[in-house]
């Protein structure tokens, strides 16, 4: 293959090369990576580009009838690791991610130190470390895949962080991970919005870390949380994250995943009603740079009827194995009546050389539902908004990264906290200032 | 006085079905403070000339040229002509998410004037600006186009017009779309460009009817990728009454040899 990652990328432009080696359209022949039984993928390659087969199948990727796989209401959840079977890397869920990254996360027992954690919180909010046997530990959520059921079976203590009831916090609330270095490790925070309450909780991950992480988030009735999940890692951690949130009547929940630095970073945010009337929102942001892998997998679980929820995931890829993985799965169940839920995913392709996938999942066990959309779409520049920018006289480096961050800036947008929102404008920048080198 | 001239131009694209040549010699001369109505049927090449002017990429000039004040614009980038003071007001102007018209409003300013604009008196010039065109002031903190009405994106192109100063305006099928009301403030946006006295400006048209707001000095008939016929506001007069039909080939009309005005 030519080595042509250093060219700019041209809006419109056919990519020469747009696959990783040893990546094929479909994702499953991964396994040089991750078992080492597949065949060469590079003579694979399909003519016809990275987009048109992988959306013709997007509906396919569950797998056939009567295999686990093929619904999400099928997925094994256990607190016990035992129950999980060793990953080989041909499971539905783990298919994009390779494992050989993950530092042990799916196989070793995660004995590192935990990232320390520091809680800067308004008056009244309530912040305790407590030890295993805690009774609000477990009641948000059940580990959905071993490296989660391996920091499940290996944190020793666990934060939590409660806004007390019919409370407005008047600043948002911070709680920040630092890195202890690189063993594997696990960790364990719970969120707990008591009824009534209002608040904003930024979670940051920062310095160096191999981590697997169990976020549990219980919103009870009429709550309202926003949370945000910061990813600025150093270059070398691993990050898994598992964020389950259970979401009582007429809550309102906000979740806000933003990915920038790690080697490996794949956040699994789920939410689920525990009753009728909830509202979630799920975004994200990501922006991988060369050789970063950052996958996300979102699941809004309506079991209640009249839930609305709304999922919108948004990245940007540059250089030379630059990966993404975005996979969306909304489940319907049939009591669910009068749900409406919407999911989106959009990458915007910044060089030759990244790989997005993405996969909208949507299953629907009722007709009786207000609506149901989910929709994906990766590209290069829009000619057309260069064009239009550049008739106005701005330079092209001065368009394309004004379009990068109007992209982007659409999730920032939705934070509504302008603290975070020019935090997170900032960390964008430096991004974008990456570009350019 | 600047001068943008025209010059047998040639342009051609490229289809699935090979390159097609849309403009056939075209010649024209704008001076400042001329207005030049261009009018003709669909699919004539009328808006071809305008986007070739501003410099599109799917646009291919095959030969002649374009200058301005004899400076070679086929020569510059999109965003050099309009640095050199082109403006192109679009028949399609698209959205971009997530950049607010403050933010687009004064990076292009930044890059057409070379400098940031005085914060004070540009934050003045933008509202009052708006305000002449009726335009809402939310408008302000919303992203370019982005779920405007066509009316109001017309109405946008013009605040450009109006704030970023060129020395010539191609207008390409502004008033299409736009219901008299509309027609009316953005023809008058024009009329206040022109006004200021260092302007000149292309009409691209399909109708007469915002003729009656703007009155151009020159009107020139565009069929099949060529100028045939020219002459003054009688000229338009003319075809609202009898419409494009006598140029359609084979109409037996003896059509005048295009001289330049």
């Amino acid at each position: 293959m030519t080595d042509i990652t250093t060219e700019k990328a041209r809006i419109g432009a056919p990519s020469a090369q747009p696959f990783i080696d040893g990546f094929t359209e479909e994702g499953e022949n991964l396994s040089p990576v991750n078992t080492g039984t597949n065949t060469s993928t590079t003579s694979e390659q399909p003519s016809a580009g990275p987009l048109a087969g992988a959306s013709a199948k997007s509906h396919s990727h569950g797998g056939g009838v009567g295999v686990p796989d093929s619904s999400r209401a099928g997925r094994l959840t256990s607190y016990t690791l035992e129950d999980f079977k060793a990953l080989t890397g041909l499971e539905e869920d783990w298919r994009f991610t390779p494992l050989r990254r993950l530092r042990g996360l799916h196989s070793e027992a995660l004995t590192g130190t935990a990232p320390a954690v520091t809680v800067s919180a308004p008056a009244g909010v309530r912040v305790e470390t407590v030890g295993r046997d805690d009774h609000r530990i477990g009641s948000a959520g059940i580990p959905e895949d071993r490296v989660s059921a391996n920091a499940w079976a290996g944190f020793k203590e666990a934060t939590i962080v409660t806004v007390p009831a019919e409370t407005s916090l008047e600043s948002e609330i911070t709680v920040t991970l630092t890195g202890a270095g690189t063993d594997a490790a696990a960790q364990h925070i719970v969120v707990v919005a008591e009824k009534f309450s209002k608040g904003v909780l930024v979670l940051g991950h920062e310095g160096s870390a191999v981590v697997s992480e169990n976020v549990e988030i219980i919103l009870e009735d009429g709550a309202e949380l926003t949370v945000v999940s910061l990813q600025e890692w150093n270059d070398d951690s691993v990050h898994a994250s598992s964020q389950q949130a259970k979401i009582g009547r007429d809550a309102k929940f906000k979740h806000i995943v933003v990915s920038l630095g790690g080697d490996l970073i794949r956040v699994t945010p789920t939410a689920r009603f525990a009753a009728p009337g909830g509202e979630v929102e799920l975004f994200g942001l990501y922006f991988a740079d060369a050789g970063q892998h950052l996958e996300h997998r979102t699941f809004v679980d309506h079991g209640q009827p009249n839930c609305v929820s709304n999922v919108l995931y948004k990245g940007a890829l540059q250089g030379k194995g630059a990966h993404t993985v975005w996979v969306g799965d909304v489940l319907i169940q049939k009591n669910a009546e009068g749900t409406d839920s919407y999911e989106k995913n959009q990458n915007l392709v910044l060089t030759d050389g990244c790989r997005a996938d993405s996969v909208p999942n949507l299953e629907i066990e009722t007709g009786l539902i207000a609506g149901a959309g989910h929709a994906s779409a990766t590209g290069r520049f829009d000619d057309e908004h260069l064009f239009y920018l550049m008739a106005r006289g701005i330079p092209e480096e001065v368009a394309r990264r004004l379009v990068v961050r109007g992209f982007l800036n659409e999730i920032i947008q939705k934070i509504n906290v302008p603290a975070i929102e020019d935090r997170l404008t900032e960390a964008v920048e430096r991004e974008l200032a990456a570009t350019d080198n | 006085m600047s001068t943008l001239e025209i010059k047998d131009l040639h342009v051609s694209i490229e289809t699935e079905q090979g390159t097609k040549e849309i403009l056939k010699g075209v010649s024209l001369t704008i001076r400042t403070g001329e207005t030049h109505a261009i009018m003709g049927p669909n699919g004539s090449g009328k808006s071809t000339l305008a986007s070739t002017i501003a410099g599109h990429p799917r646009y291919t000039v095959t030969s002649g040229s374009i200058t301005l004040d004899g400076e070679n614009v086929l020569d510059m980038s999109v965003d050099q002509r309009a640095r050199a003071g082109l403006f192109l007001a679009m028949q399609y102007p698209v959205e971009v998410p997530g950049v607010t018209m403050t933010n687009f409003l004064r990076t292009a300013k930044t890059a057409i004037d070379g400098e940031a604009p005085a914060l004070r008196t540009w934050t003045k010039d933008v509202k009052a600006a708006m305000q002449q065109l009726r335009i809402d002031a939310d408008f302000a903190q919303r992203n370019v186009n982005e779920g405007f009405s066509g009316g109001e994106k017309k109405r946008v192109e013009i605040l450009q017009l109006e704030l970023f100063k060129p020395k010539f305006a191609i207008l390409d099928e502004t008033d299409s779309g736009l219901d008299v009301d509309a027609l009316k403030v953005v023809s008058e946006g024009v009329n206040r460009a022109h006004e200021a006295g260092n302007m000149g400006t292309l009409l691209i048209t399909h109708y007469t009817r915002i003729l009656r707001y703007i009155k151009p000095e020159f009107v020139h008939v565009f069929v099949d990728g060529k100028v045939v016929e020219e002459g003054g506001p009688e000229l338009a007069d003319r075809l609202e009454e009898e419409g494009y039909d006598r140029y359609a080939p084979g109409a037996g009309v003896a059509v005048a040899p295009a001289v330049q005005a």
